[in-house]
């Protein structure tokens, strides 16, 4: 227990640090401008970031992910605060924290795991969309002045990057360009016009909002919508981290933790948060791999907030928008047009429909309910459990394996293998199977190394010939050197 | 000749062709090739959202190398592969400098001086910062 501690804590310490100041750093503008979508005041949103990335730091399952104020959460408290304001957006957001652990609880995380990858991309490039929509108001056919801004924000923005990577690119946009504007004395709307930077710590306070059934009545619906989208994006975020650091998160884990963290942060005057999935590349990529570069981010950016409050009310929302607009692009997922032409129309059916719904509602939750319906419709016909049939003979066990496997049941296969078994001679019988993906071949793979590492003498039998092909092909359980996973 | 030769891979046309170059070095000697190939992070994003899942995720990868695998081992040559995850250049830098190996082989994207400096090059970072001989395969 305590050589876990020690790893997630301080085995990259240096790395923790700098890359949270990294993130702080870059977290500073999009935290103010995620309140302004969500039309409160900037220090909602960072009360929030600071709150949620310090409390994930220690409760969380997945070490180097960040979590704070986002977009996708911004996007759905839109309603809810213009019709009754900020307090009922903080009962929301403890609803969702108590919503959240109880998920985590029950272990939804693993359902959401068969979200089908068409609802997510269309989840993705939804939000994208929708980050872009909210910045029209702010940039569109209020000055000259503003557009130059914009169109400057953003060339720091994607030219920068390319010569000088030390500092974020967003950061000098907005130290830069703010001072430009204080200097110069140009007309442009300031996030001060928007909102009071307080330039205190969070203090804790009970909503105000009466303790009534009908309270719960109003939040509960936004309350559900940002459960499942703040888990959404945070388990999404967590598989990126994963991969990125070749490491496995605990998602039920991270599941309970955003629900502490959303819970405390309502008391403390900060919206409903979750994962981050630009933050979080930029803290793996900036050598961030532990807990400790959440803690930093959180404090750094609350640190910077009290030292620094005077000049944020100064930034110009020219700055804002342009740095919403890089995130917008860099949150949708270009190679979705590649993925159109490739993908089973089936597929590319559920994502347009995602999308589509999502925008047209600005919900990302009912966009993604109706994705999950739609593609189960589809998927109907394709589904099937995956049998597999233990039968003891004289001197071997055969395991006779029936129905398709594929990705949706590569568990179910996995599972049904008993690996204590030593030293015996066992066939796995596809006869009644068909491999279908890739995923089908990295179970099998792994079930006979797994097997074969206890002296088992496992052989295949009753393989299609197209089945063959692939295995043949991809296994690595043949290689006597093979390791489970190939690094 | 060699005791340990990195093949640095990324599965395009230009890794093929290293991968020939490094049959003419070592075949018939008993030279130990390594494939070492990195999955960019910052392809991590979109190449999770594609995926199906982690298992199917990493099996595409390995096809990445298949045709390379698949060279070596009709000339009987003995390999092992090493997949790295992070920044291309620094990665295969950072791990051919802590191994033992002897030479990179690496093939080069044939970019022009404008598209090298706004694309940056693997193949550049690894001749300027790996602390032994390269061979670069255009």
């Amino acid at each position: 227990m305590l050589t876990s501690i020690k790893e997630q804590w301080f085995s990259n310490v240096r790395g923790d640090i700098l890359a949270g100041i990294v993130v702080a750093l870059a977290l500073i503008p999009e935290a103010i401008a995620f309140s302004i979508i969500a039309g409160v005041d900037p220090m909602v949103g960072l009360y929030a970031s600071f709150c949620i990335a310090v409390i994930i730091a220690f409760v969380g399952g997945r070490p180097g992910m960040i979590s704070a104020a986002t977009g996708a959460m911004a996007l759905l408290m839109v309603p809810l605060v213009r019709d009754h304001g900020v307090n009922y957006l903080l009962a929301a957001t403890i609803l969702t924290g108590v919503l959240q652990i109880i998920f985590g609880i029950f272990k939804v995380a693993r359902i959401m795991k068969f979200i089908p990858r068409a609802v997510m991309i269309g989840f993705v490039n939804a939000l994208a969309i929708l980050i872009f929509m909210a910045q029209v108001p702010h940039f569109i056919g209020i000055s000259t002045m503003t557009y130059i801004f914009v169109a400057i924000t953003l060339a720091i923005v994607y030219i920068v990057p390319r010569f000088f990577k030390a500092i974020p690119a967003p950061l000098i946009a907005l130290v830069v360009l703010t001072a430009t504007a204080i200097f110069s004395g140009f007309d442009l709307r300031t996030v001060g016009d928007l909102g009071a930077i307080q330039r205190t710590l969070p203090s804790f306070f009970l909503p105000d909002v009466p303790f009534t059934f009908e309270t719960l009545q109003i939040i509960f619906p936004y309350a559900l919508a940002l459960t499942i989208v703040g888990l959404l994006e945070s388990l999404l975020t967590a598989s990126i981290v994963d991969d990125m650091t070749g490491t496995e998160g605990d998602k039920n884990k991270e599941a309970r933790g955003q629900g502490i963290a959303n819970f405390i942060t309502g008391f403390f005057g900060g919206m409903a948060s979750c994962a981050m999935i630009g933050q979080s590349v930029i803290n793996v990529k900036s050598g961030g791999r532990g807990r400790l570069s959440s803690l930093v981010a959180g404090v750094f950016l609350m640190f910077l907030i009290i030292v620094l409050g005077n000049v944020v009310v100064q930034i110009p929302m020219a700055v804002l928008v342009g740095i919403m607009i890089m995130v917008s692009i860099g949150t949708f997922d270009w190679s979705s047009f590649k993925y159109m032409k490739n993908a089973p129309k089936t597929d590319v059916v559920v994502m347009l429909a995602t999308v589509i719904i999502v925008v047209a509602t600005h919900d990302l939750s009912k966009g993604v309910l109706a994705g999950v319906v739609l593609s189960a419709l589809f998927f109907v016909a394709k589904v099937s459990t995956i049998k597999v049939e233990t039968r003891v003979e004289s001197s071997l066990t055969r395991f006779h394996v029936k129905g398709p496997l594929f990705f949706a049941s590569v568990d179910g296969f996995i599972k049904h293998f008993d690996f204590s078994k030593q030293n015996e001679k066992i066939i796995i019988d596809f006869t009644d199977t068909q491999i279908w993906d890739d995923s089908a071949v990295g179970a099998i793979d792994k079930v006979m190394i797994k097997l074969a590492e206890n002296q088992n003498d496992v052989t295949i039998h009753g393989l299609n010939p197209a089945s063959k092909r692939l295995i043949d092909k991809l296994a690595i359980h043949n290689d006597p050197n093979a390791k489970l996973s190939a690094h | 000749m060699y005791k340990h030769i990195i093949l640095a891979v990324d599965g395009s046309d230009h890794s093929i062709r290293a991968t020939d170059e490094t049959i003419k070095l070592v075949k018939g000697t008993k030279t130990i090739v390594e494939i070492v190939h990195v999955s960019d992070f910052s392809k991590s994003k979109d190449e999770v959202l594609h995926a199906e899942g982690q298992e199917a995720l990493e099996v595409k990868r390995r096809k990445k190398l298949l045709p390379i695998e698949e060279s070596l081992e009709t000339q009987g040559i003995a390999y092992n592969v090493k997949l790295l995850r992070g920044e291309p250049g620094p990665a295969i830098v950072e791990y051919v400098n802590e191994s033992q190996a002897d030479l990179v082989v690496v093939g080069s994207r044939g970019l022009n001086s404008l598209q090298e400096m706004m694309l940056g090059s693997v193949s550049h970072k690894i001749m300027k910062r790996v602390e032994c001989p390269v061979l670069l395969v255009k």
